[in-house]
């Protein structure tokens, strides 16, 4: 389980670029839930995955996975309950190192790093069978680097990776984002199939409301570092993407009401 | 031919410096120029322990584990301090300055009346040719030269194999990874903070194996002889990547080797066909500049050619 408790983070701080990034937030996620994350752009979904990933430290609040208190953890040490993809498909893999290496660095997360053998031949049989499944003609070329591979390619090892071994949280931040419209079906198909087959607590982050309205158990949607609506159960199945362009056409005029309010009142006192 | 021998012994012995820089600048792309300081370490402490009589191995080993202990200084500073990592070589090598003078106690040691791995390999070359000298296609050396070459090749062939198993264990691989793509090493639970000075340690080790053997051939410890081995390792590596032409782990250190070793035969040549000595290390920084830019040079003389004209 996923305990967010009013955590801030404000970027910049005390400067005129100052951004606050996140207000407040707070956000309990059951285990085995499934939640999707939608938003404004600079809303602060990528920023809320990467307080929980540790990227940086937030200012004030705590968060906990599984019952530990993982606010001062450093991003390596959460790294080891936390399985990541990323938006760049080339941040998720290391590009000059080959598939069979990057996935025998993932199976191997969180334990200690020995000097012990690293592609041992039953592993190396597993990532061919598991690598085979992805259907992209990949089991034969587990030796060559990953840099040569397709951003849709690099995206399902790095799915493959971060749920190798089962996490305790999968976050994925727009994963898709950067992917043309072919590879990005592949890609969420894939994170259906993993994330119900082994029960992942997941958040996701995304752009598109077709991902937003067809996955996931619970949709959150956020604007200004704010959570803003938060549909789940019954809720959440029924919701369309008229109804999410909807809240997104709201939120577009509440902005235009303050905008156009503020004028208001600089015409009257200024 | 004597000539030609001293320069293979040497390629070999400097092959530590080009293994050293090729691990933290190409596997870690971290620009340590701690090396011109950690080699001299290692010929100090080596010599120091060689003049009081201890086991040459042993003081050989000693070597290894100062310039060791200069990586995780480095390392330290340029990951837990936050200080850029050429300024933390830079304090790392200055400060190993006045170090190695007080090892040694004064600016330059002699090991000529000491037992060394030099005078080992010579006992064992003498042994086997029961003194006589040897010939080769025609030339006579002597037992002590071939020793010697036959000595810096299998020590330098042991290390290559030590280090293409190393990088390949779960560790050594973890560590390459830490410089391929440290936010992907971080995400699967790996602290790459400790894996870059871990890294920057097995460097500084090589580097000073390298400096001890180069005491231990020559017969002295001189407090300037690292000056600029950053940049003849580098210019071993750049020409061993010319070699070999690839970045494959296996091929590129055997690149590092021989890059190292052609690289001393070049300078044989030239200082026979008159170059200065004292021009050696402008020429050689030269050489390493060119190096570095020509790929971006043919690069854009490419792409400056005339392309089809587009309707």
């Amino acid at each position: 389980m996923l305990e967010i408790c009013s955590i801030n983070k404000t970027f910049n701080s005390g400067t005129p670029n100052e951004l606050r990034a996140l207000q407040n937030v707070s956000l309990t996620v059951n285990d085995e839930s499934f939640v999707i994350i939608i938003g404004t752009n600079g809303s602060g979904k990528s920023t809320l995955l990467n307080a929980v990933a540790g990227s940086f430290y937030v200012d004030s609040g705590k968060i906990s996975l599984g019952g530990s208190d993982v606010t001062r953890w450093p991003e390596y040490h959460r790294g080891k309950f936390i399985g990541r993809v990323f938006q760049n498909p080339f941040t998720g893999t290391a590009a000059n190192m080959s598939i069979a290496e990057n996935l025998a660095l993932a199976a191997h997360r969180g334990r200690p790093r020995r000097l012990d053998w690293l592609l041992r031949h039953n592993l190396v049989r597993q990532f061919r069978d598991r690598v085979c499944q992805l259907n992209m003609g990949l089991e034969n070329r587990l030796k060559n680097p990953i840099g040569s591979l397709s951003g849709g390619q690099r995206q399902a090892l790095t799915l493959l990776m971060a749920t190798w071994l089962r996490p305790e949280l999968l976050l994925l931040d727009e994963h898709t984002a950067a992917l043309d419209p072919k590879s990005a079906d592949q890609v969420i198909a894939l994170t259906d199939t993993i994330v119900r087959r082994d029960k992942l607590t997941t958040l996701m982050v995304t752009h598109s409301m077709q991902q937003a309205t067809n996955l996931g158990d619970r949709l959150i949607m956020m604007h200004r570092g704010q959570i803003i609506h938060d549909f789940r159960g019954a809720e959440k199945k029924r919701i369309r993407v008229d109804d999410l362009l909807a809240r997104f056409e709201e939120v577009r005029r509440a902005e235009l009401l303050d905008e156009s309010a503020a004028e208001m009142l600089r015409r009257a006192y200024v | 031919m004597s000539l030609l021998l001293g320069a293979l012994t040497l390629g070999f012995i400097f092959s530590f410096i080009a293994l050293g820089v090729y691990i933290s600048f190409r596997i870690f792309a971290f620009p340590d120029i701690t090396a011109d300081g950690s080699s001299t370490l290692g010929a100090a402490m080596a010599g120091m322990l060689l003049v009081h009589n201890v086991n040459p191995v042993l003081a050989t080993a000693g070597g290894f584990a100062s310039g060791f202990l200069a990586g995780i200084f480095t390392g330290t500073l340029a990951t837990k301090f936050k200080i850029n990592g050429l300024l933390a070589g830079i304090l790392v090598m200055t400060g190993l300055y006045s170090v190695n003078l007080h090892i040694m106690g004064r600016s330059n040691i002699s090991l000529l009346g000491s037992s060394t791995l030099s005078t080992y390999a010579d006992r064992i070359g003498v042994a086997l040719t029961h003194g006589r000298p040897l010939h080769l296609m025609g030339w006579e050396i002597t037992a002590l030269e071939a020793s010697l070459l036959v000595a810096s090749f299998l020590f330098v062939a042991l290390a290559g194999c030590v280090m293409y198993v190393f990088f390949q264990t779960n560790l050594g691989t973890a560590m390459r990874a830490t410089g391929d793509n440290s936010d992907m090493i971080r995400a699967l639970g790996v602290n790459d903070e400790n894996m870059i000075i871990l890294g920057l340690a097995v460097s500084n080790g090589l580097i000073a194996l390298g400096g001890t053997l180069l005491a231990q051939y020559q017969g002295f410890a001189d407090v300037q002889m690292g000056i600029g081995m950053v940049v003849w390792g580098l210019a071993s590596v750049i020409i061993g990547e010319a070699l070999v032409g690839t970045r494959q782990l296996g091929l590129s250190i055997t690149g590092a080797v021989m890059g190292s070793v052609l690289f001393r035969l070049l300078v044989a040549i030239a200082l026979r066909l008159g170059l200065d000595p004292n021009d050696l290390k402008l020429v050689t920084a030269a050489f390493v500049f060119l190096a570095l830019i020509a790929p971006g040079l043919l690069k854009r003389l490419k792409t400056r050619r005339p392309g089809p004209v587009h309707a």
